[in-house]
């Protein structure tokens, strides 16, 4: 071995590395293909902030070295939102679980798309409450065993693609963590787009999901993403939901609208001029 | 008898096929049975588990044959551990 440093060396907290997610966990690849779509576009780390909620992936706020704010369970895009209107120079990146966005933060979830706040969204999904002990949520998949479903589960999940769409975001898309380059891609995309963008991540949790359902390790839950995988951008997202047999993946949205900043922003602008004028 | 080239391809002295050498932070990694995602991906089987242990109990992989490596970057890129990279090897003396 030679000194040759990983390319990443300098945008982690190296005291925090090694992390503590589990061997075979894929919120690694997703922090990894996070770092390198900075990198790519040579943003500026002092200008980014990562918003992160409560759950094994929330972590991550912590790992990277850009500014970061670990919030309290549910409300990364509240506190995210609140970080870009204060500061609109910055760009304010949610990286958060299934659960902590869809579970108890689901009513920010649609308020911030429906309100096209410019923020962009990469939620782990790996259909569980995670940090926890392996729950079932609101992405469990039905018939999944869970620690809390032991007979399999009971409830419909939500296929996240069609309530990011319905809820107004002006891009959505899909991949897995074996989809890694295109996840970068996207990445890339939703950092340059103006408004609300919402990436969903299929993520392996062989730990705490995948040891339920008959996929002990990383490759395992990997290789089921593999053999499931259609990637169909542009299609419909009504018929994104997610089977054993089936995970949809691309781009679902991709469309423009100013986003509730730049309105927000020009509307108190004009308000201003016009009590300027009134006070003359 | 092997058959005669009868044309060159135009671009034949502009492609460079790429050679990557392959770096493994050891201590970083959460190889074996549980992770190994750069073994099982690497699209040229650079990669083999190895029966060595770091201080965390992990396998770290173990390098089979460099010269197949193509610097795609697949396995820097599915860490999950930041623990592998490759760099592109100089080739000018031959590879
Ligand atoms: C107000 C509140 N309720 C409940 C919890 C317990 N809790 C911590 S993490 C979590 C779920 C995390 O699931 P997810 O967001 O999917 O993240 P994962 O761990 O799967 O990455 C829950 C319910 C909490 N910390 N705070
Ligand atoms: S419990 Fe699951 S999500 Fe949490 S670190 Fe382990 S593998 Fe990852
Ligand atoms: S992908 Fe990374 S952590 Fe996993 S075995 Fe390979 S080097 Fe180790
Ligand atoms: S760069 Fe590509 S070919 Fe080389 S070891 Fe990594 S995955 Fe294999
Ligand atoms: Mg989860």
């Amino acid at each position: 071995m030679s000194e040759e440093l990983h390319p990443f060396e300098t945008f982690l907290r190296k005291e925090m590395i090694p992390h503590i997610w589990c061997d075979g966990c894929g919120n690694g690849i997703i922090l990894n293909s996070y770092l390198m779509a900075l990198k790519d576009l040579n943003i500026d780390f002092n200008k980014v902030v990562t918003v992160a909620g409560i759950g094994c992936i929330g972590r991550v706020s912590g790992y990277t070295k850009t500014d970061s704010y670990h919030t309290t369970h549910g409300r990364a895009v509240a506190f995210a939102t609140g970080v870009k209107l204060a500061n609109p120079e910055l760009k304010v990146a949610v990286i958060s679980g299934d659960g902590d966005l869809f579970a108890i933060g689901g009513n920010h979830f649609i308020h911030a798309a429906r309100r096209n706040v410019n923020l962009q969204v990469i939620c782990a999904n790996n259909f569980t409450y995670g940090m926890t002990g392996g729950q079932y949520g609101p992405t469990t998949p039905l018939d999944a065993w869970t620690s809390t479903t032991p007979y399999g589960n009971v409830e419909h999940p939500f296929n996240l693609i069609h309530l990011a769409a319905a809820s107004g975001a002006v891009y959505v898309a899909r991949w897995t963590t074996l989809h890694v380059r295109r996840l970068t891609e996207s990445i890339k995309k939703a950092l340059q787009k103006e408004g609300f963008s919402f990436i969903e991540v299929i993520t392996p949790c062989p730990e705490i999901y995948g040891r339920y359902n008959k996929m002990r390790t990383g490759i395992d839950m990997m290789n089921w993403f593999r053999k499931a995988s259609e990637i169909r951008n542009y299609s419909d997202p009504a018929k994104a939901e997610i089977t054993p047999e089936r995970i949809v993946l691309g781009e679902f949205v991709d469309i423009e609208k100013p986003s509730f900043g730049r309105l927000l922003h020009g509307m108190t602008a004009k308000v201003q001029e016009k009590m300027k004028r009134g006070n003359r | 008898m092997p058959l005669k080239l009868w044309r060159k391809p135009l671009d034949a002295d502009k492609i460079k096929v790429l050679h990557g050498e392959v770096y493994i932070i050891k201590e970083r990694c959460k190889g074996g049975k549980g992770c190994n995602f750069c073994i099982e991906y690497c699209p040229k089987e650079v990669l083999e588990e190895s029966e060595e242990f770091n201080k965390k109990g992990f396998h770290p992989p173990r390098v089979k044959d460099e010269n197949n490596c193509v610097l795609c970057g697949f396995c820097e890129a599915v860490c999950p551990d930041f623990a592998i990279f490759t760099v592109e090897k100089n080739c000018e003396g031959g590879c």
